[in-house]
């Protein structure tokens, strides 16, 4: 299988959907003519035309408005916002409308449209450019939220996104653009809403989504090889439709549960599943349900402070320590 | 600082009505010493003392019923106190009063918020026992009190997990019911001449006793035997062993008590609270003697598997569960056993159920002897006995005959067993 980075692996899934699918079409800042900010949308303007991708003015309320309104007329625009940080100034757009339009219509508008882009801290650009907004849109119901943490699971969730019917709000992460995996050439999907589990383990389960994936798989390394300690990852995947199923058969199985989350702690995504847990699990918990989240504050700008910020390895196989 | 509550002393108890203190307030206590008579949903039952110390409050008066949890009293031990200073005394005491009128689970409570006090401004321990809710659940399962663990916890902060119900040496976590419902136990006493030695209950001892105990004194059990021809079983083995993987007679008993279990299901169900459970799938509890007594971990959805795997499946458990690995949730949710001890020579037996199961079923040794076939002629057979114990709330006589009969149809033609 091909070994490819999750940049090109999103850029595959583009380009599959742009040549199956006429009404498919991608905008956004510097998209067409410079390949994209990050360069996720290489070489697709020269591919497929001025038509098909879009560069936008500097101006995200307006092009995320185009973009469900052309989503309501029957296209499936692919909407790039620079940084996910950018998208509160379209919020209206995002949430009112691209959110509410399939509900207030009686089902009988919908808005397939994916807004996508970087959605991390950890880069060094200050607290407005790293904003990990996945809460606040997967707190709207109407829209779907999705992180994908490796290359393989970016492609296909991706393409799933791309043909769903609903508003999906990709979250990618700009430090996993680089990181290489191996991804089937051609087009296949990743249902939304199926988390995967990333590494099996027996004593302790830790819940991530996007790149918080890989840091609990680091912290799964060293707590088997330092401690003799097995450690599960369930990757989520999707946070919104969320797997709720998977989440509770890990924990039944392993009776304990340390959620790894990049946002912050305070009505967070971590918060959502730890009161999934305590609700229905609450009988299998051996231990109570622990969390390694983003330092409660903005974004700090002094990069060694923000890189004790995001959770690490170690703060996670310490915090996991704690509960045996 | 022990706060003594209402202890779940039968599967079906919610609430217990405390018939008489046998101690009064103020009184020295031991542990071991017999605090009140408690009628449950089954049965009037004695509650011992798990801690010792003074008998300091008495928080229910006799007759009142009292839900599962709920503070009856409490036993404070040296230098313990159960008043912050300054705290009202008498406040929640009289809070206890209106339950002798109007015998109801709510002022009970009162008692609780009042003795959390000196858990949280004192330097004593807290009453409330920290355990987490996985090590309730089991000990729940088990029929265990948890007081006797109290201190013992190796979790963090001392908390009780899991592994402390299940692993430690219990002398402390007495079972929550002893002896026959209603009838006093009958309790060896020293015999002069004959010195005794004492030897404690194992945790594994104390789960036997009390739930086989339970079982043969709430199921009516009723036994069903069956001889069958064991010859095609033997020839079927003997072929079978020649492919390589190697499988012994239980297996096929065992695969086959799961398939027929599917055609019968009635005989794959437990006694609920007013209703029987049917499973849809089979979970084979296999009986497997360790050092100090037997488990029964539990083979899931076994009616699947193959011959080889059940083989494997059997052999993994086995090994694990003499070396003691074998997970709390490995033992859980069976929905049938199987006991085989014809490895051990008996020819036929009669097992107690493993509860909440509806039937198990008891496997004798292949022997050779004497049977008269078919030309009504005197020939060497090799016959194999089995008996079935059922629940005959679920199960009745014809019900378990049919099964048997579906049982003698595959084992009499074991090859039936690879499709």
């Amino acid at each position: 299988m091909p070994l490819i980075t999750y940049r090109k692996a999103l850029n595959e899934a583009f380009a599959e959907e742009l040549t199956r699918d006429e009404s498919v079409f991608l905008m956004g800042e510097e998209v067409a003519e410079y390949n994209g900010a990050y360069k996720v949308t290489e070489g697709l303007w020269e591919r497929f035309g001025s038509k098909r991708v879009v560069d936008t003015p500097i101006s995200e309320a307006a092009f995320l408005g185009l973009g469900v309104g052309a989503a309501m007329m029957g296209l499936r625009p692919v909407v790039e916002l620079m940084f996910w940080s950018f998208a509160y100034v379209g919020f209206d757009q995002i949430i009112n409308n691209a959110g509410c339009v399939r509900y207030m219509s009686g089902g009988l508008i919908n808005v397939p449209m994916v807004i996508r882009g970087p959605a991390n801290g950890g880069t060094n650009v200050g607290a407005t450019h790293s904003h990990t907004p996945e809460n606040f849109l997967a707190n709207t119901p109407g829209l779907k939220v999705v992180a994908p943490a490796t290359p393989y699971d970016a492609k296909g969730l991706m393409i799933s996104s791309i043909r769903d019917n609903d508003t999906v709000c990709f979250m990618e992460n700009t430090l996993l653009y680089g990181d290489i995996g191996e991804v089937p050439e051609g087009s296949y999907t990743i249902p939304l809403g199926v988390a995967d589990i990333k590494r099996e383990g027996t004593d302790i389960s830790f819940i991530a989504h996007g790149r918080a994936v890989l840091t609990a798989l680091a912290a799964a390394e060293i707590l088997a090889t330092e401690h003799g300690i097995s450690a599960e990852v369930v990757d989520l995947r999707s946070i919104r439709p969320l797997d709720e199923e998977a989440i509770l058969n890990s924990v039944a199985k392993t009776h304990r549960a340390l959620l790894v989350d990049e946002s912050k702690p305070f009505c967070g995504i971590s918060s959502q599943i730890a009161t999934l847990i305590a609700e229905q699990a609450f009988d299998e918990l051996d231990a109570p349900v622990a969390r390694v989240t983003a330092l409660d504050a903005p974004a700090i700008y002094s990069m060694p402070l923000e890189k004790l910020q995001l959770p690490t390895a170690e703060r996670v196989v310490a915090k996991a320590l704690t509960l045996f | 600082m022990p706060e003594i509550t209402m202890p779940k002393l039968s599967d079906t108890m919610t609430e217990g009505t405390l018939l008489r203190w046998c101690k009064q307030k103020g009184d020295k206590i031991e542990i071991g010493d017999l605090l009140a008579e408690v009628e449950t949903d089954k049965a009037t039952m004695e509650m011992e003392s798990f801690e010792e110390g003074i008998l300091t409050e008495l928080f229910v008066p006799a007759g009142a019923k009292v839900a599962i949890g709920a503070p009856i009293a409490l036993i404070l031990g040296k230098n313990e106190t159960a008043i912050a200073p300054g705290t009202p005394a008498q406040g929640p005491a009289k809070a206890t009063a209106p339950a002798a009128a109007a015998p109801a689970t709510s002022p009970l409570f009162a008692g609780r918020s009042r003795s959390a006090i000196p858990g949280r401004t004192g330097t004593t321990s807290s009453e409330r026992i920290k355990a987490s809710p996985l090590a309730r659940k089991i000990a729940a399962s088990r029929g265990l009190a948890l007081g006797g663990l109290t201190g013992k916890g190796t979790g963090p902060g001392g908390r009780i997990i899991a592994a402390d119900v299940v692993n430690a040496p219990l002398t402390g976590a007495a079972p929550a019911a002893s002896g026959a419902p209603g009838i006093p136990a009958i309790m060896p006493t020293p015999i002069t001449g004959n010195p005794e030695t004492q030897i404690p209950l194992s945790n594994m001892r104390q789960v036997i006793a009390q739930r086989l105990l339970a079982s043969k004194t709430q199921i009516p059990h009723f036994y069903l035997s069956i001889e069958i021809d064991a010859a095609p079983m033997v020839a079927f083995r003997k072929e079978f062993n020649t492919t390589g993987t190697k499988i012994t007679f239980n297996d096929i008993v065992l695969l086959a008590t799961a398939r027929a279990a599917m055609e019968k299901p009635k005989v794959n169900a437990a006694f609920g609270n007013g209703v029987i459970f049917q499973y849809e799938s089979v979970n084979l509890a296999v009986a497997i003697a360790v050092e100090d007594g037997l488990v029964t971990p539990v083979i899931r959805d076994a009616q699947k598997l193959s011959l080889a795997q059940v083989s494997a499946a059997v052999k993994d458990l086995a090994t694990r569960a003499r070396d003691k690995k074998l997970k709390p949730e490995e033992y859980a949710g069976g929905t049938i056993t199987v006991s085989n001890l014809g490895a051990f020579g008996i020819d036929q037996f009669c097992a107690i159920i493993n509860p909440p199961q509806a039937a198990i079923l008891a496997v004798g040794a292949i022997v050779k002897k004497p049977v008269v076939n078919e030309h009504d002629q005197i020939v060497i057979g090799q016959r194999l006995n089995l008996t079935l114990s059922g629940d005959h709330r679920v199960v009745d006589g014809a019900v378990a005959a049919e099964y048997l009969g579906v049982l003698r149809q595959l084992l009499e033609c074991p090859s039936r067993l690879l499709l």
